[in-house]
């Protein structure tokens, strides 16, 4: 398996864990192609996930911004609320198929944990959960309900406690227990061959879009969007049409307070090439390499790196990256909520927010799809926060 | 053209002796601590000494060094002033120095400067943990240029197959990881580390180095297999991490005991 996307890529990882690396490319590229692999992993999209997911023409936002059609790809209807059931039921049917009974994972907002918990509750695998401990508190419900499911879940104060520091942690554990365990990476980073596996198990979001699309208006899209921290839910978006070079394809990054501060995660717009987490990719760093604390009210975004694939699209030309605000993903929160009727994810908010801006500049027959990636459940709290309201949490 | 580490293991192999080789993380409290530190390993009987610059997240690590890390980031450490600790200690000693540091540092830095730096200012070698040997051109041939030898690690996890191609490429010695798990203190080292060295000798005439997890003379008294170094890190950090600034003289009592083991 090709280990690199131009330049991004590679296994940067402890010697320690390089077997792990082995074992694990091995395996999938003896099951990525096999029947039976393929026909279980479809039924459990099918029974487990809810897939496919459906793509819903935003009517009313289409009239009232005017322009480009809006398509919105439901991936906040599957089964535990986002994307990120896809690649954890692939990623989990394949550690089956190894003999592994331990699951250790990373997880931001606490949707990739509560997805692999989940699902390690069907399979009944041991579980791990690594969080920052500023993701804790900011998401304490998505703790609880790994708890319910029967995981277990560590805190992490290392660090900035976010995002970076739950994967720094996860892989120090998966050093220690790397012959029995199976590390399920969470998005399109970190050593190969993860970056491609997830994007595969991903790319059936992209897939569904272009039969639905035929099927409702007869085209493929003309603008695909949306939002990236590691990327995944972007890369499954994009990946199918990678290859149409008339499909726009723009990521949604955290710009938090802004570029121009100190507190953003715009990794593509203000980072440079970077060796971190096991994969050469843009990174938020200092003139010395040191890894910056990086800064989005969405902890799914909050991370100052970016999976390779996306690095190389960046580089490359063929995808574009645009920052969004915290302020604006909360505008496009609130406006998505209202005219809708759905509550997105604070995460997938940052990509309504550029379909917004987006649509009114296009004429009437071109189709924008935005990859709503998550629901909002989890977020009202900390938008109610964000906007002064107080719901009584306690 | 010669290297240090490896004028050094010729030097011990006449005299049938192991090499001691300490580490400290730099501007741990501070840099004028380091470069006591450092000189007084020496002078108790080190042979090598390991410093490690400090890393933002230090994946490799356990929880001691990982706060060394953060401590001397704390105190205004860079790379750049490590390198002038490494030029002030080269008027003072002559043996040999090896950096440990996270691969996004040579990287950043920019892979041939940082190895032209090593050579003006004296480093012997380089640790990098998470440059394994799938990705090693990142520095091999500017390292091979400049006679600055980048020591490869084994693990116990690492295959025959991988494990013929590491050492076949390697320098100075090897750096032979005790057992899985990150950096740290162990009470017991679980590893059937005979076997371990005799896997590993079977593809190489190179010294072998045992490092992660070991602390006292005890300890190294009793490990099995015929090691040509051992390697002793947290230990020391955690020492530095009790006394500060006042480090130093503990630091010497520590490397003194560990070298009476001959």
């Amino acid at each position: 398996m090709k280990s690199k996307f131009g330049e991004y890529g590679g296994q940067y990882v402890p010697e320690t864990l390089m077997e792990a690396l082995i074992e694990i490319e091995q395996a999938y590229l003896k099951y990525k192609d096999d029947s039976d692999f393929i026909s279980e992993l479809k039924e459990l999209y099918e029974e487990v996930a809810n897939r496919p997911s459906r793509l819903y023409f935003a009517k009313r936002m289409t009239e009232e911004l005017g322009g480009g059609k809006i398509y919105l790809k439901r991936e906040d209807l599957n089964h535990t609320g986002s994307h990120k059931i896809n690649n954890v039921l692939g990623q989990m049917l394949l550690a089956k198929k190894m003999g592994k009974t331990k699951i250790i994972c990373e997880t931001g907002a606490g949707q990739h944990g509560v997805a692999t918990a989940t699902i390690a509750a069907m399979f009944k695998m041991d579980c791990h959960v690594f969080m920052g401990k500023e993701d804790v508190e900011r998401q304490g419900l998505n703790v609880f309900r790994m708890e319910l499911l029967g995981a277990k879940v560590t805190a992490v104060d290392s660090g900035t406690g976010t995002l970076k520091d739950a994967v720094n942690e996860a892989l120090r554990q998966w050093t220690r227990e790397c012959d029995t365990t199976y590390y399920l990476m969470g998005s399109v980073v970190g050593p190969h061959p993860f970056p491609t596996i997830v994007r595969d198990f991903q790319k059936v979001i992209g897939e569904e879009v272009r039969w639905q699309l035929q099927e409702k208006e007869g085209k493929t899209p003309d603008v695909i969007i949306a939002c990236v921290g590691g990327g995944s839910n972007g890369i499954g978006i994009f990946y199918d049409f990678i290859e149409n070079k008339e499909v726009e394809l723009i990521g949604a990054e955290a710009a938090g307070q802004g570029v121009d501060t100190n507190y953003h995660a715009a990794t593509i717009t203000k980072g440079s090439n970077g060796i971190f987490h096991g994969m050469k990719s843009k990174f938020l760093q200092d003139s010395y390499g040191k890894i910056m604390p990086v800064y989005s009210m969405s902890a799914g975004l909050d991370y100052p790196g970016i999976g390779p694939e996306h690095a190389y699209l960046a580089e490359s030309g063929r995808a574009k990256y645009l920052p969004v605000t915290d302020a604006e993903a909360v505008e496009a929160f609130e406006y998505l909520s209202k005219t809708e009727g759905i509550i997105p994810a604070i995460e997938s908010a940052h990509a309504i927010f550029l379909a917004m801006k987006i649509a009114p500049e296009l004429d009437n027959d071109k189709v924008i799809v935005v990859n709503l990636s998550g629901r909002g459940d989890k977020d009202v709290y900390q938008v109610a926060r964000y906007m002064g309201v107080d719901i009584n949490e306690q | 053209m010669n290297n240090r580490i490896e004028e050094k293991f010729k030097e011990l192999k006449m005299m049938n002796k192991k090499a001691l080789i300490t580490f400290i993380t730099a501007g741990d409290p501070d840099l004028e601590t380091s470069y006591q530190l450092v000189l007084e390993m020496f002078e108790q009987g080190a042979d090598l000494v390991e410093i490690g610059i400090p890393f933002s997240d230090p994946v490799a690590e356990g929880p001691t060094i990982e706060k060394a890390s953060m401590r001397a980031l704390a105190s205004g450490t860079t790379t750049d002033s490590i390198f002038e600790l490494v030029t002030k200690l080269r008027t003072k000693t002559e043996k040999p120095l090896l950096l440990m540091l996270y691969i996004n540092l040579v990287y950043k830095y920019g892979a041939e400067e940082f190895i032209t730096k090593c050579q003006t200012t004296g480093v012997d070698g380089l640790i990098i943990p998470d440059l394994p040997y799938e990705e090693i051109q990142e520095v091999k041939a500017y390292a091979e240029a400049k006679n600055i030898y980048l020591i490869n690690l084994i693990a116990p996890t690492t295959n025959e197959e991988r494990l013929a191609k590491i050492v076949e490429g390697s320098k100075g010695f090897i750096y032979c990881v005790s057992s899985l798990g990150v950096t740290g203190v162990r009470s017991e080292i679980t590893t059937d580390l005979e076997n371990f060295y005799a896997r590993i000798r079977k593809n190489t005439n190179l010294p072998l180095a045992l490092g992660f997890g070991l602390s006292t003379k005890e300890q190294l008294k009793s490990i099995k297999g015929n090691w040509e170094a051992f390697i002793v890190g947290s230990k020391i950090v955690e020492v530095v991490a009790a006394y500060g600034k006042d480090s130093v003289e503990e630091v010497g009592k520590l490397v003194k005991n560990l070298k009476e083991l001959e």
